[in-house]
């Protein structure tokens, strides 16, 4: 059994136990749902160690730990697995986020059952998607992640739920199906005439036979496609209202795993594939990301929702990624992962935590709180790490990762690049504003609310699950080079591709 | 003419059998032995089904009147397998008070007009074909009218009967104009004829209104949506799955066949009618109410894709095309199993009723959630490959727009698919449907249905045999 097809068979096993089991059975539901996501982790971590074996063991193959079967053999489609650096980190930090989330709903007020039945389908569709090397099944895997959403908000969501989710949901699905009019259109040409046609994406990036005049149709198709996902402007805006409807652990798992989806499929589909039209094209993209990053940042000043903030900060981090994907080159790409990474944990962090502060006081209003520090000491100082990390201090993820990034993007030396970085620098003064902003509302000055006094702290699967991912943040804060030796590896062929 | 030519007609002449017990039954049988009429139904059809599964290779009989091929005969199991689905789910309609004393000819009839169907499918001879396409539209109506006692099954069966003999009426004029130029009726007479002039122009499109109708393609489905409401829900969900299957498939032979050389001209009528068609009926279908109306826009909008899988003229098209209606044919008859056995047990048809179901009736709300997401493609459930095998094969001879209007289609029609979703799950509901248990067939019918939708996908095998037997132009 190929150690990557378990990350898409531990959910599947957790999902039909869960079927199995009886939904007022709490106690049984709980111990399948942990032992599943702490499997998950285990083997991440597992895999990341297996990982680096290989390669300090002198493995410089593409993609690692590979296995293939015939699925569908008229149209050559392949259950294909296979990571290199990238999906592995990416699938590390899905197990953390995975892990974490069900641990933060431990606590659901009803249909428990059901609630975890559609997480894990969810998670399927995430693990499977980041080990896919075959398009039909990345395709797949990307839907399957999509449609738990719809129920996960619409059932157990707040505030305006229907709306966020249909709202989510369509405009995923529009992005969708972008992707795929551009997957049929590379299918249709992965190879020279008289070979066959085929599905896997080494392959199609080894024989590179696709025009370049098709290349400018299907390459924005399939950037928009994933970059919907990944909140591109201007289609992030499902993104605040799902966000801030979704119940917590989905938000961190969304925010934190599927946005992410966007920006891995921008890099391993669209520009690895397409890379003539990636050079010529990336402009529009970048004008575009660049308007996320800061836009999202603006944004995020003036709302009052917790939630709300948090979900335009992630529009602009989530278009920091993709406007560093686009510099294409090595230093930003690089950074572009690793932001990828440290927002994802970054985000999960936030969203728990105002998951739980939510729980407590009822309101997620910034102005119908204050002073919580004095209360709830723990919560209130993790919030404040999280901040700063999100700010970009030095030795948190966030600043390794935003340094990468506006170093890459410098290194293009051209009038266009400069003017678009400087302007998506700016965001990390506006990110500031309103990371302060919150935080100084909410933990300190007096206490607004009379209630607030009796709130209790964090208990027990609360801590764990914070503490869980302020590690992993602060790991990349102050271990970050092995992090960008992975990735730098990994990014050969694509910058191989894009040389041409 | 030799009896032998008998022999190659096994489906029909099984078939044929199993109306006939049926007839003799019905008429013969004791009250008390009456009881017994559904499942000694199923179990014949279920032998006959098992019969057409025995391989059978390509054949020409009757001096080419009849001609037997490998993938119509997996049609023709898909369809008589459809029909014990649908027979399955009818018991509980059958039983009730005004419709039991004619139980007996609701599976004659229905049979007839399968043998109908088979006899398109297997035709050779535009007079076959039409011969099968009217005995599988007549009786069809009198299935319509089964409640008769109701004025909206009368009425229905009238719209039905109006609009079918005005179809076939032009597509019988149209096969007349074909028999002037070209001088033959015959399959294997005609294309070498075809050469394009405006009469056979005219000819092809009066020809193509028949099937039009029979499938619903926009303009020609304004019955589909009244005759849909009013039927029986079992007729309904035949109508909506074996008779258009049948059709489907019938047109795209007909097309690769004997219209081949007018392919230009063929592929921009359906050009225009497959976007005419997802559009109008996907715009139409957000704003129903009733279930049954709801679900009649769902099948004209599903006809529209099922057609992405013959314009593109290629063997894939044939593949995805009946592996299109096989998964179409278990979503839609998973729906309409829960619709009717809702119907009967609370007489509730608006969506609205179907709020907060999934309190009540969680299994039913499960399945109908299958079907649902099955409609609309989303994986892992089969509706989501037989979209992208259709979608592949538009694709393949470069339809890339016509793709793309059909997706952006499918988020409209994600959009309505939800909206019983969240009336199911997410919707609060004062007066609930009450909890209850369906009968035997119904779920064993419906766990059918389910695990179909749930496996016909993962197994590749289904689709690979479909397509070791198709061919293109």
């Amino acid at each position: 059994m190929n150690i990557l097809s378990l990350f898409v068979l531990i959910p599947v096993l957790t999902l039909c136990g869960l079927l199995l089991c009886k939904g007022d059975n709490i106690r049984q539901i709980r111990t399948i749902v942990a032992t599943g996501a702490s499997l998950l982790l285990v083997l991440a971590v597992g895999l990341v160690i297996a990982f680096l074996n290989e390669r300090a063991g002198g493995n410089n193959a593409d993609m690692l730990f590979t296995a293939n079967a015939v699925w569908y053999e008229p149209l050559n489609i392949h259950y294909s697995v296979g990571v290199d650096g990238i999906s592995v980190l990416m699938l590390l930090l899905s197990a953390i986020i995975v892990f974490t989330g069900t641990f933060a709903s431990w606590k659901m007020p009803f249909q428990q059952k059901e609630y975890f039945i559609w997480f894990y389908l969810l998670s399927v569709g995430v693990f499977g998607f980041f080990i896919s090397l075959d398009l039909f099944t990345m395709f797949m895997f990307y839907e399957v992640a999509l449609i738990p959403m719809y129920l996960l908000i619409g059932v157990w969501g707040s505030g305006k739920k229907e709306y966020a989710a249909m709202k989510l949901t369509l405009m995923l699905m529009g992005g969708s199906a972008l992707l795929l009019v551009g997957i049929l259109g590379i299918y249709f040409h992965s190879a020279g005439a008289g070979s066959p046609l085929t599905m896997n994406i080494t392959e199609i990036a080894k024989s590179s036979v696709m025009p370049v005049e098709l290349q400018r149709w299907f390459f924005p198709l399939t950037f928009i496609g994933f970059g919907v996902l990944g909140a591109l402007f201007p289609f992030h805006t499902w993104s605040p209202d799902g966000h801030a409807s979704a119940p917590t652990a989905v938000s961190m798992l969304h925010a934190g795993v599927l946005m992410k989806l966007g920006g891995y499929g921008c890099f391993r589909v669209a520009i690895f594939l397409m890379p003539e039209a990636a050079r010529e094209l990336s402009w529009i993209f970048i004008i575009l990301t660049g308007v996320s990053v800061v836009y999202g940042a603006y944004s995020a000043i003036v709302q009052t929702d917790l939630k709300y903030i948090n979900a335009y900060s992630s529009v602009s981090h989530c278009g920091l990624v993709l406007f560093a994907i686009l510099m294409l080159n090595q230093t930003a790409m690089t950074g572009a992962v690793l932001q990828m990474l440290s927002h994802g944990l970054m985000t999960a962090l936030f969203f728990a935590l105002i998951g739980m502060i939510y729980g407590r006081t009822h309101t997620r209003d910034i102005r119908e709180m204050g002073g919580l520090m004095k209360v709830i000491p723990f919560l209130g100082a993790c919030y404040v790490i999280a901040g700063l990390a999100s700010l970009g201090l030095p030795g948190l993820s966030g600043f390794v990762a935003e340094m990468s990034v506006f170093v890459g993007a410098f290194q293009e030396t051209d009038t266009f690049h400069r003017i678009f970085t400087i302007i998506a620098c700016t965001s990390i003064v506006i990110t500031a504003v309103y990371i302060l902003r919150v935080v100084g509302k909410l933990l300190y000055g007096g206490i607004v609310n009379e209630h607030h006094l009796e709130l209790t702290d964090a208990v027990w699967y609360e801590r764990f699950s914070v503490i869980v991912l302020i590690v992993a943040i602060a790991g990349i804060g102050l271990a970050p080079l092995w992090l960008s030796n992975v990735i730098q590896d990994s990014l050969v062929p694509v910058l191989n591709q894009l040389n041409f | 003419m030799g009896y032998a030519n008998f022999l190659y007609m096994k489906e029909e002449l099984s078939l044929v059998a199993v109306i006939v017990i049926l007839l003799l039954y019905d008429i013969f049988g004791s009250q008390k032995s009456l009881r017994y009429f559904q499942p000694v139904a199923c179990v014949l059809l279920l032998v006959h089904t098992l019969v057409n599964l025995l391989p059978s290779g390509e054949a020409v009989a009757f001096g080419g009147m009849y001609h037997n091929t490998p993938i119509g005969n997996i049609v023709k199991s898909i369809l008589s397998f459809g029909t014990l689905l649908v027979f399955m789910q009818a018991g509980n309609w059958l039983q009730s008070e005004k419709i039991i004393i004619r139980r007996g000819e609701f599976y004659v009839v229905t049979l007839s007009t399968l043998l109908g169907m088979y006899f398109m499918i297997s035709a050779g001879h535009f007079l076959m074909y039409f011969i099968g396409i009217e005995l599988a539209s007549i009786p069809t109506a009198t299935l319509v009218a089964y409640d008769k006692y109701r004025n909206k099954s009368a009425e229905a069966a009238a719209k039905y009967i109006l609009s079918a003999v005005f179809a076939s009426g032009l597509s019988l004029y149209g096969l007349s104009l074909i028999y002037g130029t070209t001088g033959s009726l015959y399959f294997t007479d005609v294309p070498a004829k075809l050469d394009g002039s405006p009469i056979q122009l005219m000819a092809f499109a009066f020809f193509f209104v028949g099937l039009g109708f029979k499938l619903s393609l926009v303009p020609f489905h304004q019955w589909t949506p009244d005759t849909y409401e009013g039927a029986p829900t079992s007729v309904t969900a035949y109508l909506s799955v074996i008779s258009k299957g049948s059709a489907a498939f019938v047109l795209m032979a007909l097309l690769f066949k004997v219209f081949a050389p007018l392919v230009k001209e063929w592929q921009a009528i359906l050009y225009g009618i497959i976007i005419l068609t997802i559009t109008l009926a996907n715009i139409f279908a957000i704003r129903q109410q009733n279930i049954k109306r709801f679900f009649a826009y769902s099948s004209i909008s599903q006809a529209g894709y099922i057609m992405l899988g013959v314009i593109g003229g290629n063997a894939l098209g044939m593949t995805g095309l009946v592996y299109y209606v096989l998964v179409y044919m278990l979503s839609n008859l998973a729906a309409f199993g829960v619709i009717s056995i809702v119907e009967h047990r609370s007489g509730k048809v608006t969506i609205d009723d179907y709020n907060g179901l999934y309190a009540t009736n969680p299994r039913l709300s499960v399945v109908m959630m299958l079907a649902l997401f099955s409609l609309a493609g989303i994986p892992p459930f089969a509706g989501f490959f037989s979209k992208f095998f259709i979608f592949a094969a538009a694709a393949e001879q470069g339809f890339y727009v016509l793709v793309f209007i059909a997706l952006l289609n499918t988020i409209i029609s994600l959009y309505y698919y939800l909206r019983i979703v969240k009336a199911m799950f997410i919707n609060k509901s004062d007066a609930p449907i009450a909890g209850f248990t369906s009968d035997a067939y119904t779920r064993v019918s419906l766990l059918v249905c389910s695990l179909g939708i749930l496996l016909l996908g993962i197994a590749s095998c289904v689709y690979e045999n479909i397509g070791r037997f198709s061919f293109g132009m």
